[in-house]
Parts: structure tokens; sequence; C-alpha cells
């Protein structure tokens, strides 16, 4: 199908903005051939399938929208937790504020210095997984991302690394226009575990292409940063070897717009992917739209994927859920389980689900189910017959809600930092 | 300790009226029974009393210990001392018992200006009442009543109630769905709560929760009215003849 003339000059206008960093030959030939993607499917607009709940105009468009600066007294999170750091101040590498880069059974590398080199195992990864992640759907801004990243880091894990490695993304300019792009390699055996927190910028592009060999194990926790005004639009493409294991949980508080995308391929036999989020989002506080589109295909045998993704949502906040699960012609015994469910804490707030399976194998179980729902006022009414205030009780049965998205992450320091920093969330709304 | 007065009551989203002027004093120290036919309002009087929406008061007054029910939400009348022992106890997924019982527990106490209880005396306080009642600590740490047979939501509403130590209790048909073991345990866990200063107010289909917990006044209540009053003798005679004599001799 031929691409819309808005389109071609819409993208044209955007990459025009743009300037492309210069890299050496195999690096230089796989931002070409990204900007060639690019350009061969337009940038996303309203009218495609997959954007008919989310306006990319923002996201598109050539400038960045400002977004101030979020200040409040609240600890940083993962702050108890021993980590390596890698900070990024909107979107760009500070080494100043970072860890050593060195730490055992994993290399940690600066994207720029690895796109000088003449070769380098990151040249198999790097634009490849977004790629294969273009077909069956469209992911525009990712190739975008591909062609233009100006910063990231390449990470390669040999064995179980101790400490997670923590990129924090700071936000300092309130016009800040990031693009970042990681790629992880997990070999056979290792296990590597991959925070990222903050709200890097007034417009966050990310890109992280994640290759998992043969039993490596990779964990990875998120959380997206307070700042109301920040846009953000991030991908991440997973490839999973035989027997292995992909965990990720994001949480949403904040921020007028987000879209997070998964693309994941289960492309070993044996092999999981568990996929889990929570948004909570507060029109009072500014807008809040929050997409999760999520892609998980099946391609090997008794591989097992779940997506639990839980919505909170007040005053006017918008919520979105694409999840697929496609089961290729082969993959037998495919275990696949998706649900996405929001709770609408008024009449202004709206949930928009599109969950879709597509299977083409003969022997396998899938299920998937999204509801929405309000509080429910039995439990309300028990919890202050009780004596807990109205507010309070709402909060409990809040966090219960989230809860089975937050039972995904396997780190009980990690899940129970990231339970204090909803009930804090929720504990300034109650006083504001 | 509870006094009810002329108590009059509708649906709020129907005209209709389900209590029709309801009179009824519980004094501390003494058990109160209301038994009654389906559909007399006895469950909807415990719900008013605890704050349920749901329910508009079109006329009389209920006050515990001088102070104004009707008047407060339900979360201030449970710290002020009213504990209603659910008929249906609630699940709750994702609330953990110990969270829950530690919230409202603390909760009450900073309505009332109270210290929290600290998790070291907490956990104490709920292993030996729980004890008592038989909780063992997989129990406690379940989700509130999520897979509870009915005798555990039961014994849990007590279990409850005993850590609030609430000043005027209302058991609703807290025998429903009990087997006879089941229920001595929920009945000793009521009688251990029996204080010169706690008043009770038991609501029954039947008179075999009151051979286990001994009332000291029965009420028979019929069509949103208390229509006869009288000694544990009236449990009795309920059991014997049914309602059908009571209520046509009171017509």
């Amino acid at each position: 199908m031929a691409v819309a003339q808005t389109k071609l000059d819409l993208t044209e206008t955007r990459i025009s903005a743009l300037a492309m960093p210069q890299s050496k030959g195999w690096a230089q030939t796989a931002r070409a051939e990204a900007l060639a993607r690019l350009r061969a499917m337009g940038l996303p607009a309203r009218r495609d399938e997959y954007w008919r709940y989310t306006d990319p105009s923002s996201l598109t468009q050539a400038a960045a929208p400002r977004a101030a600066l979020h200040v409040d007294d609240e600890a940083p999170i993962f702050g108890e937790i021993d980590r390596l750091r890698i900070v990024f101040v909107d979107g760009v590498f500070d080494p100043a504020q970072s860890d050593d880069l060195a730490l055992t059974h994993v290399t940690i590398e600066r994207l720029s210095d690895v796109m000088a080199k003449d070769l380098h195992w990151a040249r198999e990864h790097y634009g490849v997984l977004e790629a294969a992640g273009q077909s069956p759907v469209a992911r525009p801004l990712a190739a975008l991302n591909t062609a233009f990243a100006s910063d990231g880091v390449v990470i390669r894990a040999t064995g179980i690394v101790e400490k997670p490695i923590s990129l924090v993304y700071l936000h300092n300019d309130s016009a800040s226009d990031a693009m970042v792009h990681h790629v992880v390699r997990v070999e056979s055996g290792a296990s590597l575990t991959l925070l990222e927190n903050g709200p890097a910028a007034a417009r966050f592009n990310n890109v992280t292409e994640i290759s998992l060999a043969d039993d490596g194990d990779f964990h990875h926790i998120r959380t997206q940063g307070r700042d109301h005004e920040r846009r953000a639009a991030t991908h991440i493409f997973a490839r999973l070897g035989a027997r292995s294991q992909y965990k990720s949980f994001t949480l949403t508080g904040n921020g007028v717009l987000t879209r997070n995308e998964h693309v994941i391929t289960l492309s070993g036999d044996d092999a999981s992917a568990h996929v889990a989020g929570a948004a909570l989002g507060d029109g009072a506080q500014g807008a809040f739209h929050h997409d999760d589109t999520v892609f998980i295909t099946h391609d090997a045998e008794r591989c097992e994927s779940r997506q639990v993704f839980k919505k909170v949502l007040r005053n006017g906040a918008v919520g979105v859920f694409q999840g697929k699960i496609l089961v290729k012609p082969g993959a037998q015994k495919t275990d696949g389980y998706q649900i996405s469910q929001s709770l609408l804490l008024d009449e202004d707030s709206v949930f928009l689900a599109k969950p879709e399976l597509e299977i083409y194998a003969d022997d396998v179980s899938c299920s998937h189910g999204s509801t929405t729902g309000a509080i429910d006022e039995t439990a309300l009414f028990y919890l202050r017959a009780r004596g807990v205030p109205r507010d309070v009780a709402t909060d409990l049965l809040v966090l219960a809600f989230i809860d089975e998205a937050i039972a995904e992450i396997a780190d009980e320091r990690l899940s129970a930092d990231i339970r204090n920093r909803l009930e804090l969330w929720l504990g300034r709304r109650r006083q504001g | 300790m509870l006094t009810i007065k002329n108590l009059h009551v509708k649906l709020e989203d129907e005209d209709k009226q389900i209590l029709k002027g309801v009179d009824l004093t519980v004094e501390a120290g003494r058990v109160h029974a209301i038994m009654g036919p389906n559909g007399s309002g006895k469950s909807t009087l415990s719900y008013v009393l605890s704050g349920r929406d749901g329910y508009t008061v079109t006329d009389g007054s209920a006050t515990l210990e001088g102070e104004d029910l009707l008047a407060m939400e339900a979360e201030e009348r449970a710290a002020a001392g009213l504990f209603l022992a659910f008929q249906y106890p609630v699940e709750i997924p994702g609330v953990g018992n110990m969270t829950f019982l530690r919230t409202a527990l603390n909760a009450q106490r900073k309505t009332r200006g109270e210290d929290e209880i600290s998790a070291g005396d907490f956990l104490k306080l709920v292993r030996e009442k729980a004890k008592a009642l038989k909780i063992d600590a997989d129990m406690l740490k379940r989700p509130v009543n999520v897979g509870f047979s009915g005798g555990e939501k039961k014994r849990n509403e007590i279990l409850q109630m005993a850590m609030l130590e609430p000043k005027m209790c209302i058991l609703d048909e807290t025998d429903s769905g009990l087997d006879v073991d089941a229920m001595k345990l929920v009945a000793d866990g009521v009688n251990a709560l029996r204080d010169s200063g706690r008043g009770f107010l038991v609501i029954t289909h039947y008179q075999r929760l009151l051979d286990h917990i001994a009332p000291d006044v029965v009420h028979i209540m019929a069509d949103g009215r208390i229509v006869k009053t009288g000694g544990p003798e009236l449990a009795l005679e309920v059991e014997k003849n049914g309602y059908a004599d009571i209520l046509a001799e009171v017509a």
C-alpha cells in the first residue's frame, strides 16, 4: 500500500530536523537501512490501526513540546539497591555521575564507542531485532531511533552478573528531545538484571534490543519518571533462545503521553517471557495518556508467555492496551496468557483495550481477559466498617488491584521498592 | 450502650420502607438477640447501624453511648466502638489478612487520638487471639477471606472483633453456614469477649446459636418492627412452634 503523501511529508520534516551521528561502516549501514525502512513506512498517524487509541502527533512533530521539570522530595527509586549506575542527562551519557563501567561477567560499552569500531558483536543485533520486529506491524518510531539514536549502552553478560545494571535518566532541560538506543546480549547460562528509571527528557524515544542466548536469564524493572508533561515512546525488541527466561515490569505514574511497546519472539524451545506493567494516572495532575502495546510471537515449542497489565485511572486519565499473542505453525504446546485490567476511579476516565490472539498451531493453550471496573463498594464498606477511612481503604484496594502485576517481579527487594513507591504516590494524592 | 428510637428506614433507590419504627436499647454487659423471619428487616438494621450506603433514615435515631451514630461515617462508627460481624464476610484479593488487621487497628487508634501499635506488640496480640480461634499462620498470611471456608470466614470475623475490642458488637447471622463444631468455636470466641462494659446484639434465624451464646433478652422482629420482647424462653418458643403463632398473636 502506498504511503500517503501527508505521511511522507511529515516523515521528511522530522528527518530534516535531525542529524545522523557519524559511525563506522557497519553501523553507518545499519543506520542507513533503518532510515530507508522509516521512509518506506512513514511516521505513524492517527489512522494507522495500532495508533487509533493514541495520537502520535506530538511524538512525530519536528520539535519536542516543552515539559516542565518535576520536583518533589521523594527519595530516588532503587536508591537502597546495590547496583551499577549509568546516568544519562537528557539522553546524554554522563560519566561524571555514573559508576565505573566495570563489573564481573559483563562488558558495558557506550554506543558511540561501539559504533566507531570496525568490528563488534553488536553488529548482529543493532537494528537487526528492530528490523525483524517491523513485521507484521510497523513500528516507525523505532526505525527512526535506530537511524538517529545519539547515545546508549551496549551490554553483554557472559555469566551471572552479581548486581543490577541501573540506567538512570535525568531530565534537566525542559525542551530536550532524546533518542537513546541500547543493545543487550545475555549469553548462554548468563543472568542479568537491568533497572531503568527517570523521565529522561521532555520527549524520549528509547529502543532496547535484547537477545537472550539459550539458557539466558534477563530481568528488567523500569519506572518511567514522574514529570507530568514528559512524553515517551519506548520499544523493547527481544529474541529468546531455548530455555531462556525474560521478565519485565514497568511502573508508570504521571506523564502526558507514554507509549510502551514490547515486541518479543520466543524462538527457542521451552523459553519463557513474562511482561507486566502498572500505570497510575491522575488527570487532575495534568493530562495522562498511557499505552501498552505488546506483540508476542511464539515460534518454538513448549514456550510460555504471560502478559499482566493493570491501570488505575482517575480524573480523565486514559489507558490503552493492545496485546497480541501470535502462535506460529509448529509452535506446539504453547502456553499463552494475557490479562489487561483497569480500575476507573471515576466516570471521566477511559480504558481502551484490544486483545488479540492469532493461532496457527493446534495443540496450544492460550487465554486472555480484559476487564474495566470501579472500586468494589462491598470491599470498601467492609474496610470502612473496620475503621479504615475511605481514602485509605481506596488506596489499599488500588494496591491490591495492582499487586498481580508487581508479583511478576522476582526480586523481593525490588518489588518492595516498587510497592513503597506506589504507596508514596497514592499518599501524595491523599494529601493533595 | 446502644439506643435505637423509632427508627424508620427505606431503600435509597426505591420507595420501599424496610424498618417501620424500631425501638431497642442494649445495655452494657448484656446480650440481646433479634430473631425473625426472612425479610423482617434484621440485616437492614445491622447495615444501617454500621453505616452502609443504600439506605435512607426517614425518622428516628440511633446512638452509641449518647453519640449520634447516624451522623457518622462508617469508619467513625467503628472507631467509636461499633462492630458488625458480617453475615457474608467479604473477600479482598490482594490484601493480606495481617495487613488488613493492622491497618484497621491503627486506623481506629489514630481516629481516637491514640498511638499506633508497634509491629512487635501487634504480632504478639494477633498470634494470641488467633490461637484461641484455631486460626493458623497460613490463614493470617492469606488475602482477607479469599479461599476461606464458611467456618474460617466467621472465625476471621471473631478474630477481628477480638483484635479491635469494640464496645458494641452486632453479629449478623453469624451461625449461617456453620457446622456444630465451628459454631461452638465461634460462640466460645464471642463468650470470651463478654464483659460488663460490652454490649452484644445477636441477629439469628434459629435458636441453636443461642444455645451457645446465652442471651439476656430476646426480641422478635417482623415487618420492620420489634413485635415481641422476652427472656431466653422466647427463643425456645420460636424453635418449637415457629414464628407463625407469635405473629398471629401480635397481629
